[in-house]
C-alpha cells in the first residue's frame, strides 16, 4: 500500500527534497478530496433549498393574486382564472387517510406474522415478496387500477355497498351515488396496497429489535402470542411503529401516477367516497402541460408547494420518531 | 388465585382470532402481488414480439413498437446515474469518513432522508422551474437531471451505510503504514464496501426506471426516434401513460406490453440488488 501512496508522484524517492514534494502533493490532494466530499454533502442541502426556493418563486404570482383565499376556495376555473386549493387538498388528505386506515392494521399484522408466527425458512421469501410490492412502479398500479381494479369495484363491490348502506343515515351519504368505479375510495385502496410494504418492512425491523428476553419472559409467564404482541412488543416499539406509519403517510400523500389514473380528476368536494375527486399530485400531473397562462401554471406550482410543505412536515416527524428509537436502542 | 376456565377460553379465542388475522393479512398482501403480476403477464405477454424492440411508437391504428421509448428511457437512466452517482458517493463519503461526528453530517442525513421520500412530482416541478422555464423548451437533459435528483439520496444513503460497516481496524492499518486519508478511502474503504455501493446504484436504477411523474413536464414525449437531449425525448413510462389513457386498442395493448417490460426489468434489478447485498452479509 505504501507504493500506492507514492505512486505517480515519486520518481526518485531517495532524495530528501523529492520526498517532501511528494508529501506536500499528497497533503494538497488530501485536502482537495476532503473539500470535494464536503461540497457534495452541502450540495444535498442545496437541492432541498433549491426545491423550496423554486417552488416559492413559481407560486408567487398565484399567492399574491389570491392571497389567503387560495387556501379556502373550492373553485378551480381556468376560464375565469379563479383558482383554489380546497378540492385537491381535501382529496389528498382523504385518499391518504383511507390508505392508512387499511394499510396500518394489515401491515402490522403481516409484521406480526413475519416475526412471531412464520417458520424461519419462509420468512425471507415472504418478506421479499411483500417488499417487491414497493418495487412495482406506480404507473403500473395506475393502469392496473384503471383497467382491472376499478371495473371490478364498479360491477361487484360498489353496488353491494350502496345497497347495504342505503338506509343508514351517515353511511348512505358516505357511500352514495352511481358506482363509477374510479373515485376517491378506489384511489385510497390502491394507495393502501402501495404503502403496505413500507409499514410492514419497518415494523418488522423494529419488532425484531425487541430483546428476546422480554418476549421469552412473557411467554414464560404463560402469555399468548397475541398478548406478547399487544402488551410487550407494541409498547416497546411504539415510537418506531409511529415512524413507519408517518413514512408511509408521506408516501401516500405524494403518490402521483397511480392516483392520477383512478381518481377521476373532478375539482369538487363531494361527501360520497364513490365520487370522483382529485388530489394535489393528480391535478399537477393532469393539467400542468396544458396550463395556459401564468396564473394557471403558478396556481399549480402553489399546489406543489402545499404538497411539499405537508409531506416535509410528515416525513420530518417520521424521521424524528425513528431517530429517537435508534438513540434508545443504541443502534 | 384460581383462573376461571372462562377467562382461559377467552384468551385462547382472542389469540386464535389474532393469529387468523395475521395469516389473512399476509395472504392479502401476497394476493395483490400475484394479481398484479398475473394481469401484467396476461395482458402484456401477447403483445411481446420482436417488433416491440425494433419499431417506433406508431400513430393510432397502425402497428409499431416501443423502440424510441425504450432507447430514450435507457439514455436518460444512464445519464441520471452518471450525474447522480458521483455526487451521491462523495456526499456519503464525507458523512461516513470525514465528518462522522459533524453537525453538518446529521443535518445532511436528515435532509437526505426527506429527499428520499419526497414526492417525485415536486422534483419535476423543481426541474421545470430551474431548467425548462429558463431554457424555454422541454428537453431530455431536464428529464435526466430530474431523475438524477432522485438517484442522489438513494446513493448517499447506501454509501454512508456501507462505509459505516467497514471495520475501523482496516482504516487504522492503512493509516499506520502512512497512507493519507484520501487514498485510504479510495483504496481501502471503497474496495471493502464496493458490493454494497453497487447495490445502492442498482436500487437507484430500479427506482428511476419506472418514474413517470418527474418526466411529465421535463422531457414531455416524442413520437419519433430522437436521442437529441435538447429536445423532448420519448420515455417508456410516459408512453405507457399516454397510450393507456388513449381510446385506441392497439395503443392500449402496447401500453400493457411496455408495463410488462418495465415491471419485470425493475423487479429483476431489485432482486439482483438484494442478492448482492445478502451475499455481502453472509460472507
Amino acid at each position: 500500500m505504501a507504493d500506492v501512496a507514492l505512486q505517480g508522484g515519486a520518481v526518485v524517492a531517495s532524495k530528501q527534497t523529492d520526498r517532501s514534494q511528494v508529501l506536500r502533493r499528497l497533503q494538497v490532494h488530501d485536502a482537495a478530496f476532503r473539500g470535494l466530499t464536503r461540497a457534495a454533502a452541502i450540495a444535498v442541502l442545496l437541492i432541498l433549498g433549491g426545491i423550496i426556493v423554486s417552488l416559492i418563486h413559481g407560486s408567487w404570482p398565484a399567492l399574491r393574486t389570491f392571497g389567503f383565499s387560495f387556501f379556502v376556495t373550492e373553485s378551480w376555473n381556468p376560464v375565469t382564472n379563479r383558482f383554489g386549493a380546497v378540492a385537491p387538498v381535501y382529496g389528498t388528505i382523504v385518499t391518504s387517510l383511507i390508505a392508512m386506515l387499511i394499510a396500518v392494521p394489515v401491515g402490522l399484522f403481516i409484521a406480526m406474522f413475519l416475526t412471531e408466527l412464520c417458520p424461519m425458512w419462509l420468512r425471507r421469501p415472504v418478506g421479499i415478496a411483500i417488499e417487491l410490492l414497493a418495487g412495482i412502479p406506480s404507473i403500473i398500479y395506475g393502469i392496473w387500477g384503471l383497467f382491472v381494479f376499478a371495473p371490478f369495484l364498479q360491477q361487484h363491490v360498489q353496488p353491494a355497498i350502496i345497497a347495504a348502506f342505503g338506509n343508514i343515515p351517515v353511511l348512505s351519504s358516505l357511500f352514495a351515488g352511481p358506482p363509477y368505479g374510479i373515485g376517491i375510495l378506489t384511489a385510497g385502496l390502491i394507495l393502501a396496497i402501495m404503502v403496505l410494504p413500507f409499514i410492514t418492512s419497518i415494523s418488522r425491523d423494529v419488532f425484531e429489535a425487541v430483546p428476546a428476553v422480554l418476549k421469552e419472559a412473557s411467554y414464560g409467564l404463560g402469555c399468548t402470542t397475541w398478548e406478547v404482541m399487544r402488551h410487550v412488543v407494541l409498547p416497546y416499539t411504539r415510537v418506531g411503529v409511529i415512524g413507519a406509519v408517518m413514512l408511509a403517510l408521506g408516501r401516500a400523500l405524494g403518490e402521483t401516477m397511480a392516483v392520477t389514473f383512478v381518481i377521476g380528476n373532478a375539482h369538487r368536494v363531494a361527501p360520497s367516497l364513490f365520487a370522483p375527486g382529485t388530489t394535489i399530485s393528480a391535478t399537477i400531473a393532469n393539467e400542468f402541460t396544458e396550463a395556459v397562462g401564468d396564473l394557471y401554471t403558478s396556481s399549480l406550482i402553489a399546489l406543489g408547494l402545499i404538497l411539499f410543505v405537508i409531506t416535509f412536515i410528515v416525513l420530518a416527524a417520521a424521521r424524528y420518531m425513528l431517530l429517537r428509537l435508534d438513540a434508545r436502542t443504541g443502534s | 388465585m384460581a383462573m376461571s376456565p372462562a377467562l382461559y377460553a377467552r384468551r385462547r379465542r382472542r389469540n386464535r382470532v389474532s393469529i387468523g388475522l395475521a395469516l389473512a393479512a399476509t395472504a392479502f398482501g401476497l394476493l395483490w402481488l400475484v394479481l398484479i403480476l398475473a394481469v401484467l403477464l396476461w395482458k402484456g405477454f401477447g403483445g411481446l414480439s420482436l417488433a416491440v424492440f425494433t419499431q417506433m411508437t406508431p400513430p393510432p391504428g397502425s402497428a409499431g413498437g416501443l423502440l424510441n421509448a425504450i432507447a430514450g428511457s435507457l439514455v436518460m437512466t444512464v445519464l441520471a446515474v452518471a450525474i447522480g452517482t458521483p455526487l451521491g458517493i462523495l456526499a456519503g463519503t464525507y458523512m461516513a469518513e470525514y465528518g462522522r461526528y459533524d453537525r453538518l453530517t446529521s443535518v445532511v442525513r436528515f435532509i437526505n432522508d426527506i429527499l428520499l421520500s419526497a414526492p417525485s412530482i415536486v422534483i419535476g416541478l423543481f426541474i421545470y422551474e430551474v431548467m425548462v422555464a429558463r431554457m424555454g423548451h422541454f428537453s431530455g437533459w431536464a428529464g435526466a437531471v430530474a431523475l438524477a435528483v432522485i438517484v442522489i439520496p438513494v446513493v448517499v444513503r447506501t454509501t454512508e451505510d456501507m462505509l459505516a460497516l467497514v471495520p475501523d481496524t482496516l482504516r487504522e492499518a492503512a493509516a499506520s503504514i502512512g497512507l493519507p486519508r484520501s487514498l485510504m478511502i479510495r483504496k481501502v474503504a471503497y474496495r471493502t464496501a464496493r458490493a454494497g455501493m453497487v447495490t445502492g446504484v442498482l436500487l437507484a436504477v430500479a427506482r428511476i426506471s419506472g418514474e413517470t411523474a418527474p418526466l411529465l413536464f421535463t422531457t414531455l414525449n416524442n413520437q419519433f426516434w430522437s436521442l437529441n437531449l435538447n429536445q423532448p425525448v420519448a420515455s417508456l413510462p410516459i408512453v405507457i401513460f399516454q397510450f393507456a389513457l388513449s381510446p385506441y386498442n392497439d395503443w392500449q395493448r402496447l401500453a400493457w406490453t411496455g408495463a410488462l417490460i418495465i415491471t419485470f426489468a425493475v423487479l429483476a434489478l431489485s432482486i439482483v440488488a438484494r442478492l448482492l447485498a445478502s451475499q455481502r452479509k453472509s460472507s
